[in-house]
């Protein structure tokens, strides 16, 4: 760890200025001489291993007052950035209507990390790849543009299989993102010219020819809430995992239908564990809308979200792993009695 | 009594809780990094990024600016140091690649620099800003990597004796009924004990202080003073508690001599607490392992021929093996039976004792084997265990001592609902899951080595034990004072044990779980000295010390008169008889057929473990039998192991509620090494991947919710006077195979490599 400074935000449009004012540069938003610090349990950790080195901490916990509220209604939802994992994870309404959502907070993590982390910073956590996580491996794209990766024939059982690059196959680790892209999330961004929105599928960045650029925001913006249009009692969220908790997925899927008189009306299907970026199988749910269920098109289904799949040395076993999970996630969802 | 204070049963002491239990947990247990020093600076590590070749440059311009940086010590300044020979070859060290001697790279993750400063902020701030150019050659990984060389372990390892052979293998395997060759692999694993490979050292004058956490502090102490040069008079060292070693701590590692001359230069105590991921280069690990075995039976199922050969990787300079054969070769009855261990040298650092060394990766080799027989002979694979179960070992036909390996599995077969099992594969399932259940023997020999130990006991009763043994988690300080107390017959909580100090009498390495054996002998045969002296007192003459070994029962204990309603020893009338009001006794004990040199070693620091397969006359070993339930999921093909259960025998259980926590704890070990355990190797740059506790993963306790430890009672006056048989390390052995067995069973599928993942598992 290098030094830093520390400050704490008093209010919000403090917390932008901090963040903006020592943006200065053009660099991505990972590299931002200043970081917002919310959990801490990404960050942190990254500064220990000198993955990143901000100059400046801005501590942006004195918001949770105002950002941190979870306001189920009965045409959506709305949720504070700040709201910590374990909390919305154990809202009675939340498990009610929207199971996928409070699965997908409870199946990740350690009930410790649940407690710290915040939804805002859940869905920036950075990926686990073992070499961006090592800086002794000078070949990291993400780390430095152009120095090549170690993972693609390296040890790469953990990573992507979809929406890879030949710069990069790192997998985006996190669990809830699942949820909010198969909901059709918007994302509340406040930087300082005000507030934004934009969907949440807009946020993150497949890798492409520019690993380093992970996100659509920008140096001086936050996020400050996620809003989830209706409600989704029929959703599930289904995560493989080599352990039975405290685990990464090696592949999951967050499932949401609306069925109605046996006929499948709208269908989400997001995959985990598998994809750069928070994934949405948008062939997948294609297939599903306007039919009747049945276990033969969920197999359908799941080959269609790995239609474009590309597996390596060590994490081929992802496809078929993936589309078994894909399918029983989907007939559990459609067996679920609402 | 509760479950994780089992009552006792014959032959089996108190559960009495830890002596250290409440300083443990409420945090006032002091481990190495927490001692107190007076004006330490801090070092830290900078280590290699390559696995073979050298270094180059070291631009060091940037570390230096940062304030508070007193020293960057590289091969080019570094304190001179004398080498130390392996362990094996009558040295200390559990690798010869001593860092810091010259530009060369011999493995991931060597020691190339130490950056010192007045904070460990600032040292690990500059330790990230130093800046090294190398030249790299192509390492060579692994097994099959070009570039390794491979040859017989024997003649390149002095601590590997012999391959064992008896009978002709060839022709009996030939004209086997049936026969079985199968091939089978074990990963890269590494010990990852919570306490890191922290050291401090403190010099005062021409005496130095270690307060490091070791599993061997006499070997440390006369170890470091060989590097340094110096009377071992003048080297100490302070671990009054262990954060967990499993063979890590067991031999030294090159860090300490590093820090001492350091410190000595700088004439500062200095004080390094490396990180997680440095821990697995810095020190050493279980290597990769190979096997192929093959079995011979007739219809029946009775072993006609075995045959087992064994690879393993170790470093270019160091031949370290585990070699297992000398275990699985004498496991079962067989007329025929042949081995041969190999050891395949490659770029990497030196491996070295974890848990049960030899036998986890044999084990499993061999108890995965006679199931697939089992499966052959269309049979029970716990009948298989028993048709070929014997009393004496087959390759020098020796008697094993005792052997409760059919009691354990038919206690743990009941307790486990082994008769509930349907024996095809495939037959049994609960939901989305498929259901297995599999068993497996384990066994693990019982070591002893010499010990010494010093006991005081006052008029009052109050007594002190020194003994300079290890408390690596296991127990050792209360069952210490339990054999204290039970012998001189005064109540527990009047007896302290001082441990984990070379300025106490030598204990042995707490490695190959003789500990427990090798200590309390000690311990008992000084507390007989201490109440020799009282009888004396009180019947000086020698015809009326004969009568007093009748009727006070002089060699028995206090307890055991007690129960025979002998005249038990009047404690403060011997002391007024003798005139005195403390009695303080020192004595060195040894094994039976120890070797002559054998206290000399125990001063200087070197293990002269007796025992297991290497007795003249006999063998001797604890077994135990192990269950397992295991779930594959039909869909994720998830594998989890929801409940083991173990049942064990080894001699005297000195405290059940200690030997079912360390049983319990190895039973979990067990399912973790079959089922998550293995360190990655990046083949192309022999590097390790997955250095830290969140990609090299440990089980949860959701992955554990049910683990049920049976303890058989079993006596063996043939041992040693404790008549213990160790068992920290005999619950993790059987547990590999019983899980693959189980998942046999689940799923029709023999998986040979561990770990078992789910790309594995094809249902």
């Amino acid at each position: 760890m290098r030094p830093f400074q520390y400050q704490r935000a008093s209010d919000a449009s403090a917390a932008v200025q901090a963040l903006g004012a020592a943006a200065g540069n053009n660099s991505p938003l990972t590299q931002a001489t200043a970081q917002p610090l919310a959990g801490g349990t990404t960050l942190i950790d990254l500064m220990k291993l000198d993955v990143m080195r901000p100059a400046a901490i801005v501590d942006i916990n004195p918001l949770a007052q105002g950002w941190s509220a979870i306001e189920p209604g009965s045409d959506g939802l709305r949720l504070g950035a700040l709201a910590r994992m374990s909390d919305v994870a154990a809202h009675d309404e939340i498990q009610r209507f929207y199971p996928v959502i409070a699965n997908s907070l409870k199946l990740a993590a350690s009930a410790q990390l649940r407690n710290m982390a915040t939804l805002g910073g859940n869905v920036m956590q950075r990926t686990r790849c073992s070499y961006f996580r090592d800086v002794s491996h000078d070949n990291c794209n993400k780390r430095h543009p152009g120095s090549g990766c170690a993972a693609m024939e390296g040890v790469n059982r953990m990573h992507a299989v979809l929406g890879t690059s030949d710069q990069c196959i790192a997998t985006y680790p996190g669990d809830f993102a699942q949820a909010l892209i198969a909901l059709d999330a918007t994302v509340e961004i406040t930087g300082r010219s005000g507030i934004r929105s934009m969907p949440f599928a807009d946020l993150h960045k497949a890798p492409g020819n520019s690993p380093d650029i992970e996100t659509t925001l920008q140096p001086g913006e936050l996020i400050s809430a996620f809003a989830v249009p209706g409600r989704w009692p029929r959703s599930v969220y289904l995560k493989a995992r080599d352990r039975q908790s405290y685990e990464f997925a090696l592949s999951s899927a967050a499932i949401a239908l609306d069925v109605q008189d046996g006929v499948i009306r709208d269908a989400r299907v997001a995959l985990g564990g598998v994809a750069t970026v928070p994934w949405r199988a948008h062939d997948a749910e294609a297939l599903l809308k306007g039919q009747k269920f049945n276990d033969d098109m969920a197999e359908r289904a799941a080959d269609a979200a790995f239609a474009g799949a590309v597996g390596r040395r060590h994490n081929s076993f992802k496809i078929a792993l993936g589309k078994r999970v894909v399918a029983r996630a989907l007939q559990q969802a459609a067996m679920m009695e609402i | 009594m509760t479950a994780a204070a089992p009552e006792p049963k014959a032959n089996m002491g108190q559960p009495v809780p830890r002596y250290d239990a409440v300083s443990k947990v409420t945090g006032r247990a002091t481990y190495a990094s927490d001692m107190p020093l007076a004006n330490p600076a801090y070092a830290f590590l900078v280590t290699s990024a390559i696995a073979k070749g050298r270094v180059d440059s070291f631009d060091v311009d940037d570390a230096r600016r940062v304030r508070g940086v007193i020293d960057i010590v590289t091969h080019e300044n570094a304190p001179k140091l004398k080498e130390s020979k392996l362990f094996s070859n009558g040295g200390y060290a559990g690798t010869t690649i001593q860092p810091l001697k010259s530009a060369d790279i011999a493995h991931d993750g060597q020691i190339i620099a130490v950056v010192v400063a007045e904070s460990y902020e600032a040292a690990r701030e500059a330790a990230n800003r130093v800046k090294v150019g190398y030249t790299a050659a192509t390492p060579s990984a692994t097994f099959d990597s070009p570039g390794t060389t491979t040859a017989a372990a024997k003649g390149q390892n002095a601590m590997f004796k012999e391959d064992p052979k008896v009978g002709d293998f060839a022709k009996a395997f030939q004209d086997a009924e049936v026969q079985l060759t199968a091939a089978y692999e074990t990963p890269t694993q590494h010990h990852n004990p919570m306490e890191l490979f922290s050291t401090s050292c403190v010099w005062m004058g021409d005496n130095l202080v270690i307060y490091e956490p070791s599993q061997y502090l006499y070997g440390l102490k006369n170890g470091v003073a060989e590097q340094l040069g110096i009377d071992a008079d003048k080297v100490r060292v302070v671990n009054p508690y262990v954060g967990g070693g499993f063979g890590s701590r067991g031999s030294m590692t090159p860090r300490t001599a590093i820090i001492a001359g350091i410190a000595r230069r700088l004439n500062r105590p200095v004080k390094l607490v490396p990180t997680r991921d440095q821990g697995f280069t810095i020190a050493t690990y279980r290597a990769e392992t190979r096997h192929e075995i093959r079995l011979g039976a007739s219809r029946d199922g009775k072993l006609v021929a075995l045959r087992h050969d064994g690879a393993e990787v170790s470093s270019r300079p160091d031949a370290y093996c585990v070699g297992g054969t000398k275990t699985t070769t004498r496991l079962y009855a067989c007329p025929n039976v042949d081995s041969l261990v190999s050891i395949v040298r490659a770029d990497r650092n030196t491996p070295g004792f974890m848990r049960s060394p030899p036998e986890v990766p044999y084990l499993f080799a061999l108890e995965s084997a006679m199931d697939e027989l089992a499966v052959k002979l269309n049979m029970d694979p716990v009948e298989l265990r028993r048709i070929n179960d014997t009393t004496t070992e087959p390759i020098g036909g020796k008697p094993y001592t005792s052997r409760s390996l059919m009691a354990c599995f038919d206690e743990a077969a009941k307790a486990f609902g082994w008769s509930q099992r349907s024996p095809a594969p495939k037959s049994m399932s609960d939901g989305d899951w498929l259901i297995g259940y599999g068993c497996a023997a384990t066994c693990y020999p019982t070591q002893m080595a010499p010990s010494a130990a010093r006991v005081r006991l006052q008029r009052d009763g109050r007594t002190r034990v020194e003994i300079a043994g290890h408390e690596i988690g296991t127990g050792a300080y209360t069952v210490i004072a339990q054999t204290a107390a039970e012998r001189l017959g005064v109540p527990l909580e009047k007896v302290s044990v001082f441990m984990g100090d070379t300025e106490l009498p030598p204990a042995p390495v707490a490695g190959g779980s003789n500990s427990t054996a090798s200590t309390c002998s000690a311990v008992m045969m000084v507390c007989d000295q201490v109440r020799q002296r009282l009888f004396k007192a009180v019947m000086p003459a020698d015809s009326l010390t004969d009568r007093a070994k009748e009727t006070v029962g002089m060699g028995q204990t206090p307890t055991a008169q007690a129960a025979r309603s002998d005249r038990p020893l009047d404690i403060e009338k011997a002391f007024d008889a003798l005139g005195v009001g403390v009695v303080e006794e020192y004595g060195e004990w040894k094994p039976d057929g120890a070797p002559l040199d054998s206290f000399k070693a125990m001063h200087s620091g070197h293990a002269r473990l007796v025992g297991g397969a290497a007795m003249k006359d006999r063998i001797a070993y604890a077994f135990g039998a192990e269950f397992v339930e295991v779930r594959v999921n039909r869909f994720t093909h998830e594998i989890r192991s929801p409940r083991l259960v173990g049942a064990f025998a080894a001699g005297r259980i000195m405290n059940p509620r200690t030997a079912r926590s360390q049983l319990m704890g190895g039973l979990i070990w067990g399912m973790s090494s079959a089922l998550l355990e293995v360190t990655e190797i990046d083949e192309r740059y022999a590097r390790y991947v997955n250095d830290n506790l969140a990609d090299y993963l440990v089980p949860v306790n959701a992955d554990v919710p049910d683990v049920e430890v049976i303890l058989l009672s079993e006596q063996d006056d043939l041992i040693n006077p404790a008549g213990a048989k160790g068992l920290g390390e005999l619950a993790n052995v059987g547990t590999n195979a019983a899980i693959c067995n189980a998942i046999y069973h689940a799923t029709g599928q023999r998986i040979r490599k561990l770990p078992v993942r789910l790309e594995n598992i094809e249902v």
